[in-house]
């Protein structure tokens, strides 16, 4: 049975004496101006400082820990031959600034990486920079936006498409990029409404972003009639690839006719999430989209790699300097260990292994919402049926109750267009057993949810706190979100 | 079902086709069926035959050998990323799996360790800094500075932007990138050219009706700005907010930025404990006051501390989510998600393992390092170290008195020494200069042999 640690673990400023330097004055050098006159940090001696964070680590929760279906988020196992290889000193102690003579090994694989990810993709050329998905986006749209002010229609094509049913960073992306973002309803299916489309495209529309497969984990059928209804009205069509695990080598967002394209290599190509990051967002383009990526680009003339910043439509720079390498190095990793026919087995796997959990549900408890016919693809969306919902239990009460079970909670309260959601993707790493686990416990949470609703509000008890109390948190009388009250004795 | 690779569950034949029929399909390809054809890859992607692990292994270690680092070369390279060495056990807590394989903490009861770390992080940086709000990371420097400045922007309501001519060239244009969108008037403040600190007297001249001015300290020539103060005094007066980029480190011996009227801090925390890594992953610092109106506006993740809801136990989760764009969509603040949460582990780590005895004696160590090298520097004719007569901590300017700093440069690289940025690439009026940089990973016969290689190539 699941028991997460409960160390009660102490904040670092708690297990030391908090005090300035004992020796070693600030040297004259130093102006007067900007002397230091305090520096209060916690010292800590060497082995408690380890067993401070190892006990922190037991009370965190990983893909190495047990399942963790969070939709949209594809927590995938990771490989651990990239854990070594990036611990090699030759990506470690190299200087981004170094002499290209002298950094030929990381430019060659990270051109490699970038020739591979375009073909994976069906796009012509690869931007490694964007250090995330959201800023894979943002890039998209910046790009969208050169594109458009090259044709010297930036003051009236000023829209960005997006569906209702995509992620947040869609249109915080497009927002950020200058772009007025226009929502579209989604259709009984759960799909673009392509009539509606069609009166929305116009002499404004810079573009469409769009998640396929979308978050309800349905593929858009109707793909190229939404991506030629927007070409034809002169706008730009990008692809979410927050989704793409579940087309690896089966399709291509180029030959569907995307010009952008982004990628979450922490998704899709197996680096670790990081407990939030570090990810990596490339972005893939068309052709007709190639003048505006972001500097650097990495290329080959055949006979040394180098680092291109002669791009004169640019969109400039959009990181300091090219891209968070190490995930990167880990996304080349995967891809040599794969290969064609292993990366197009993990995405079937991944979508027999998410419709499989599907067809395990009670669905008395777990309605499946929109596209009754149509397969879902790496992921899906159930909803907490109303029979639990009218016995007072809430979405929130069911995750909670699955952390009891050792296993991680699906994506919660999203898609927005799904009341009382659970987006669940399960991943190809999981095995047949593991899903058929999830489901059982999935189950037992509805049942026993529906005959005691009293207790599952109280859920989790096995974890190392019981349910935190939010509110509090960010009311503005109690936000703590530093130490600064402890020290001075106040908590 | 065989499988090609073990990341993927092998299954009987018998096995998978209970499972399909469970599904509904007689084979995979039907779960596809929605496909238009047309999309449909008809054949198999053109990438390389996979290779086993312990091949890969040695194709990619033989790829990295063709890389020269630390050890085959001398490099004197800072530029917002110095060399830094990283403690052993930086690297057993960011490979401790529950961390690195967990995601963002949505769930934060089961997630706490990596919460209180993130909120530990926050702390930390607030001590350093002065500030009292932090966020839990940004992509990078360049990135945090850009936010910070659209963040300037809502705050204050106007699109006058001041930019100190003498911070990082490379944030001067992600910045530039990032405001683009925006139809910003951006305005550069010139330096002194003797000091290499920032012109008052210019930014006098310019700061009215500008909603920030954006400094580092020690900017970009390494040059400690002495009058950050007064340069806050300015702007404060015009209305604006003053935005501060900053080393890490050199805060163990710098008065925090808080103490000289700034008001929001970035900087590049990847040099705590991160490594080099050609760059990235980064580690954006960023922090402001706890002014309502500051905070409201403020990008990326924040941890607060709680306790549970019976009140019995300290807890941590996520605080503000209403400025974020899961919530907030085109009105967020940013659109910022995955950010570099084991980035701050590290950095926390670090600064955990190091307390204020061992930062203050680095940057001691660092700081008598430089000195040392601008002294042995100088002392070589036509060598004019540092050029900038501006105090400095770890990076300082050195002016050659003949032409030719490209061939120098080549000639030193030739004898395995990258000696510093050439900075006429990005300030053409700077002739014929470079910046060095030192830090404890140099030794002083390091220095030693750059002096002398240089007086060899010069004379």
């Amino acid at each position: 049975m699941f028991r997460q640690a409960k160390w009660g673990e102490p904040l670092l400023i708690e297990l030391s004496d908090y005090r300035c330097p004992t020796g070693g004055s600030v040297p004259e050098g130093i102006p007067k101006e900007l002397c230091r006159e305090e520096l209060l940090l916690p010292n800590v001696q060497e082995q408690r400082v380890i067993r401070h964070f190892v006990r922190l680590s037991q009370m965190n929760f990983g893909v190495d820990t047990g399942t963790y279906p969070l939709g949209s988020c594809t927590m995938k196992y990771n490989p651990k031959l990239a854990d070594r290889i990036v611990s090699n000193r030759k990506i470690r102690d190299l200087h981004p600034l170094q002499p290209v003579e002298t950094t030929q090994g990381i430019l060659q694989v990270l051109y490699e990486l970038s020739q591979y990810l375009a073909e994976i993709t069906g796009a012509s050329k690869t931007s490694l920079v964007p250090a995330a998905g959201a800023h894979g986006e943002l890039v998209g749209a910046l790009m969208i936006r050169a594109a458009i002010k090259d044709r010297g229609e930036i003051s009236t094509r000023r829209e960005i498409i997006i569906p209702d049913s995509a992620h947040g960073t869609n249109p915080a992306s497009a927002s950020m990029a200058g772009f007025k973002v226009v929502k579209i309803p989604s259709d009984g299916d759960g799909l673009v409404d392509v009539e509606a489309l069609k009166s929305t495209v116009g002499k404004a529309t810079a573009g469409i972003m769009l998640t396929v497969p979308n978050t309800l984990g349905i593929f858009e059928k109707d793909i190229l009639e939404i991506v030629k209804i927007v070409k034809e009205a002169g706008g730009y069509a990008y692809y979410d690839g927050a989704n793409l695990n579940a087309l690896l080598g089966v399709a291509r967002p180029g030959d569907m006719g995307f010009d952008i394209i982004h990628l979450n290599l922490h998704k899709t190509f197996a680096t670790p999430h990081g407990g939030g990051g570090p990810g990596a967002g490339p972005v893939c383009v068309s052709k007709n989209m190639e003048e505006f990526i972001p500097v650097p680009t990495v290329e080959f003339d055949g006979q040394k790699y180098y680092l291109n910043y002669n791009i004169p439509k640019s969109i400039g720079h959009v990181k300091g300097f090219y891209g968070n390498v190490s995930v990167l190095v880990r996304a080349y990793v995967y891809i040599r260990l794969l290969g064609a026919k292993g990366l197009k087995e993990a995405a079937e796997r991944a979508v027999l292994n998410s419709n499989y959990l599907l067809s395990l549900l009670n669905k008395e408890f777990y309605e499946i919402p929109y596209g009754a016919r149509a397969p879902r693809k790496h992921e899906f969306v159930a909803k907490v049926s109303d029979k639990l919902i009218e016995k007072g239990v809430s979405t929130k009460d069911i995750a909670k109750a699955l952390l009891d079970y050792g296993v991680h909670a699906p994506t919660v309260y999203f898609p927005l267009i799904v009341e009382e959601a659970l987006m669940i993707e399960p991943t190809e790493t999981e095995s047949f057993e593991e899903i058929e686990q999830y489901a059982r416990i999935l189950n037992e949470v509805a049942e026993k949810a529906y005959e005691d609703p009293e207790r599952v509000k109280k859920t989790p008890y096995n974890t190392s706190v019981g349910r935190v109390d939010e509110v509090k948190a960010s009311h503005p009388k109690t936000l703590c979100v530093n130490w600064s009250g402890i020290r001075r004795g106040e908590s | 079902m065989r499988t090609l690779t073990k990341f993927v569950e092998e299954c009987s034949a018998g096995r998978l086709s209970e499972v399909l029929r469970r599904v509904g399909v007689n084979g995979i390809d039907e779960l596809y069926r929605d496909l238009p054809k047309e999309v449909l890859l008809a054949k198999e992607l053109s990438l390389p035959e996979p290779l086993k692990e312990m091949d890969l292994e040695s194709h990619i270690g033989s790829l990295l050998e063709k890389n020269q680092t630390m050890g085959e070369f001398l490099v004197f390279l800072g530029g917002g990323l110095p060399p830094h060495y990283v403690p052993a056990a930086v690297d057993t807590i960011t490979l401790r799996n529950e961390f690195y394989t967990s995601y963002t903490p949505y769930q934060p009861e089961i997630s706490q360790g990596m919460l209180q770390a993130l909120f530990e992080y926050q702390s930390m940086i607030c001590d350093l800094t002065g500030m009292e709000v932090a966020n839990s990371s940004m992509y990078d420097w360049a990135t945090a500075a850009a936010e910070a400045i659209r963040m300037a922007i809502r705050v204050k309501g106007n699109k006058k932007v001041l930019l100190g001519a003498n911070v990082g060239p490379e944030r001067k244009k992600v910045i530039r990138t990032y405001l683009e969108p925006l139809g910003t008037e951006i305005v550069e403040v010139r330096y002194l050219h003797d000091s290499g600190r920032l012109d008052l007297s210019d930014l006098e001249g310019k700061a009215e009706g500008s909603c920030c001015l954006y400094i580092e300290n020690p900017n970009f020539f390494g040059v400690l700005e002495k009058e950050a103060l007064k340069a806050a005094e300015i702007v404060h007066t015009k209305g604006g907010l003053l935005i501060a980029g900053v080393d890490p480190i050199s805060l163990a011996l710098v008065k925090p930025p808080a103490e000289y009227g700034t008001d929001i801090v970035v900087g590049e925390g990847q040099i705590l404990g991160g490594g080099l890594n050609f760059g990235g992953p980064a580690l954006g610092i960023f922090a402001c006051r706890a002014d309502q109106s500051l905070v409201r506006q403020m990008p990326g993740r924040v941890i607060g501390m709680t306790t549970d809801l019976a009140n019995t136990q300290r807890a941590f989760t996520m605080v503000l989510q209403t400025r974020e764009q899961h919530i907030r969509r085109e009105h967020a603040t940013s659109n910022i998600c995955s950010n570099e949460a084991l980035m701050a582990v590290g950095a926390l780590t670090y600064l955990a393992l190091l307390g204020s005895d061992g930062l203050r004696n680095l940057a001691l160590e660092i700081y008598n390092k430089a000195h040392y090298a601008s002294k042995v520097l100088s002392e070589l004719k036509d060598v004019n170290a540092p050029y900038f007569s501006g105090e400095f901590f770890q990076e300082f300017t050195i002016r050659f008195g003949s032409n030719g700093l490209e061939e120098i440069v080549r000639a030193l690289i030739k004898r395995k020494i990258v000696p510093g940025i050439v900075l006429e690439n990005d300030f053409p009026e700077l002739k014929n200069t470079l910046l060095s940089c030192f830090t404890e990973v140099h030794k002083k016969t390091d220095i030693d042999r750059y002096a002398e290689a240089l007086k060899e190539v010069i004379s």
